[in-house]
């Protein structure tokens, strides 16, 4: 377990962890700024940027038009010119209005470019369902950003992880998108499940990009998994301890891009069966590149494999149809019981 | 301005007869010295000499897919474009860019294969001068088959609302590949999308880079005093293709010869002599530009092709200088990997996939 002993018993939700995270890196270097709707007065929808107008102003805390091709090009245009931009996607699902900026200017600049140019910025956004909020506000979208080269994938689970990254994110020379699920950030009108909030030091500290943390060490059985499946993988496997004695380690990636093969494929040796839990889709997805790695690293020691994400459907509304396609608890743990 | 346009023109003409060797007779886009997509700006001089010479190496400068004029104007270094538009790895971008992706970052020149896609950067541009309270500006060009795109409009929006220091400058050459400007909009005046975004709006007509100048002084001095965003409209002519191989069956032929008759080097080269530059100067000029133009050529044709492992560098910045060697769990996707594949110049297929 990653989580530090040492952090003196102060607890954080998600989302103030960011926040602590970023006006840290705003104190420190005077080109650190941020862009995006709402983030001002309103401190950001799902409360990401909360309090960071009081301290730096309108200057450094930038509400902009509700036009994201315009605002996440020119993160990337004053990223090229030496700042350190970082800029909120409200909700992931309108990447579709900007995809170009991002995977045309912001990840591609910098190899088209010979390695001459650098776009240090922090495209911030928010991902996952589990409230009802139907196709075009639930999606999680791991997948597609991993999937384009060039920028880094950056995907908390904890208040610790979520703070930690952070710091690294806007410190990489390189873009990043940082990805935190709704579910996860501590707001009042989302309640979260027990686990991201957790114990966070004061002082600024970095995550390396690319470390898996297993967050629950285990031998009969490895899942790997993100974001809000963490929390739901932890539970199915805390249940399972107790109804059927099997113990589950659970791999939390954290980044998907750097992906930290190894310490997949280690867990995977040590078990033998792996179960990869995932809220993007099933097709081309996380759980598909998961199983891939293994079976490249650790093919003689793979006995079961199980896959569990939501079906090539979009988000549907109404709650037992999103509750069927987004994996619960129960999914988890019939997966886990599958592999034996 | 003058040795400016006579350059950029004599660079078209000669990376025209490059990129034509090896592709004759049966034209085949990938074979010869120039590989992919080569788009031209022959005609499209005025605008970049005529907006570049109010700029200095701090202001940034973002180009659409048809970039040499404006490049040039800049002051992009011409050897190491040329290398790069050859696919050389001593080229701007290491072989990695090609003629649409051009980079220049001792200059800030950038430019983008994607239709009015740069007019965001430089937006963003403006806002780092603006935040740095520094007196840089940046500039955007596009071409008008540009002026529909949503991120042109959201960046006047953008631009304007913040008071940002750009100048937007679009390139009216009538013709979007092959789609006349009468069948794409009701504008005619293109620099009329100003007035909803509450920036001003100036039209040049008639290819005249002495006009360019004027307001493009007028424009780049409002922003580097902090008066916000101008967008101003060039009329060009398109002298050639859409692109090298394009056989134009769209365009009539008095388009054709109009452009050639309303071309803004002999127009500028008459207004010279008015003020009294005689013909041995002129001459003296345009030697000066071609043997330059020839020096990069040929400059550009002995150096080496990029090793092929190359192609797995650059996708993420170099870890900063002193910086501790990565984990050794982490696997760094897309940087240098030594049992990554091997990839072979005979298998890249031709077309970049930039913007048709």
């Amino acid at each position: 377990m990653a989580q530090q002993a040492d952090a003196a018993g102060r607890e954080l939700t998600m989302s103030r962890a960011m926040v602590e995270a970023i006006a840290h890196e705003m104190r420190e270097d005077e080109e650190v700024f941020v862009m995006g709707e709402d983030v001002a007065d309103y401190g950001g929808i799902f409360g990401s940027t909360d309090g960071l107008l009081a301290e730096f102003g309108r200057d450094r805390v930038m509400d902009v038009p509700i036009s994201e091709t315009s605002f996440v090009g020119a993160g990337v245009g004053a990223a090229q010119a030496g700042m350190r931009p970082i800029v909120e996607l409200m909700f992931v699902d309108f990447f579709g209005v900007c995809m170009d900026q991002i995977y045309n200017n912001m990840a591609k600049n910098t190899y088209m470019s010979g390695g001459s140019v650098n776009v240090p910025m922090v495209l911030m956004t928010a991902v996952g369902g589990s409230y009802n909020d139907a196709a075009q506000h639930s999606q999680t979208l791991y997948g597609t950003f991993a999937h384009l080269p060039g920028m880094k994938v950056v995907v908390p689970s904890t208040a610790y992880d979520a703070k930690g990254l952070m710091h690294n994110a806007v410190r990489d020379d390189d873009p990043v998108v940082y990805m935190f699920h709704k579910r996860l950030m501590g707001l009042g009108w989302m309640p979260s499940p027990a686990g991201p909030k957790t114990d966070v030091p004061e002082e600024p500290y970095s995550i390396p990009f690319g470390e898996a943390d297993v967050k629950r060490e285990g031998e009969d059985v490895t899942v790997v998994t993100l974001g809000l499946h963490v929390h739901r993988a932890l539970e199915a496997a805390d249940e399972l301890s107790r109804t059927d004695g099997i113990d589950t380690e659970v791999v939390d990636l954290r980044t998907l891009k750097p992906l930290d093969t190894e310490t997949v494929v280690d867990s995977v040796r040590k078990t033998g069966r792996l179960v990869v839990v995932d809220e993007d889709y099933r097709s081309y997805g996380v759980t598909g590149e998961i199983v891939a790695r293994v079976a490249e690293g650790a093919l003689s020691d793979l006995e079961a494999v199980e896959r569990v994400a939501i079906p090539d459907v979009p988000i549907p509304y109404a709650r037992p149809l999103e509750e069927a396609v987004n994996p619960g608890v129960e999914d988890i743990a019939d997966a886990i019981r599958a592999t034996r | 301005m003058y040795e400016g346009m006579v350059t950029a023109r004599r660079y078209e003409e000669r990376l025209q007869e490059e990129y034509l060797e090896g592709k004759q007779p049966a034209f085949d886009i990938s074979a010869g010295p120039i590989p992919g997509e080569l788009h031209l700006a022959a005609g499209h001089e005025a605008s970049g000499a005529g907006v570049c010479i109010h700029l200095r190496d701090g202001d940034t400068v973002t180009a659409p897919h048809r970039p040499h004029h404006v490049a040039i104007a800049k002051g992009v270094d011409l050897k190491r474009m040329t290398a790069e538009i050859f696919g050389r790895e001593t080229g701007l971008c290491k072989g990695k860019g090609g003629h649409m992706h051009l980079f220049d970052p001792d200059v800030n020149f950038a430019c983008s294969g994607i239709i009015a896609q740069g007019c965001p950067p430089a937006v963003g541009a403006a806002m780092a001068a603006k935040k740095r309270n520094t007196d840089e500006v940046a500039v955007a060009f596009l071409g008008e088959g540009a002026i529909d795109q949503g991120g042109f409009l959201e960046s006047l929006n953008l631009a304007s609302v913040h008071d940002l220091p750009v100048v937007f400058v679009v390139e009216d050459n009538d013709w979007a590949i092959s789609m006349p400007k009468e069948r794409v909009t009701d504008v005619t005046d293109g620099s009329q999308r100003a007035n909803g975004f509450g920036l001003p709006g100036v039209r040049v007509d008639f290819d005249d880079a002495l006009a360019v100048y004027d307001a493009a002084e007028e424009a780049v001095g409002r922003a580097r005093d902090g008066n916000g965003p101008t967008l101003i409209e060039v009329q060009v002519h398109r002298r050639m293709g859409h692109f090298m191989g394009d056989a134009e069956g769209y365009r009539p032929e008095n388009d054709v010869e109009r452009a050639s008759r309303l071309d803004s080097i002999p127009r500028l080269a008459e207004d010279l002599r008015k003020r009294g530059v005689d013909d041995d100067g002129l001459e003296e000029i345009r030697t000066r530009a071609h043997e330059r133009v020839e020096e990069a050529i040929e400059w550009a044709k002995e150096q080496p092709e990029p090793k092929p492992e190359a192609a797995l560098e650059d996708a993420f910045a170099g870890p900063p200088e002193g910086a501790a060697e990565p984990p050794a769990a982490a696997e760094t996707d897309g940087g240098e990997r030594s049992d990554g594949p091997r990839i072979t110049p005979g298998e890249r297929s031709g077309s970049d996939g930039g913007e048709e």
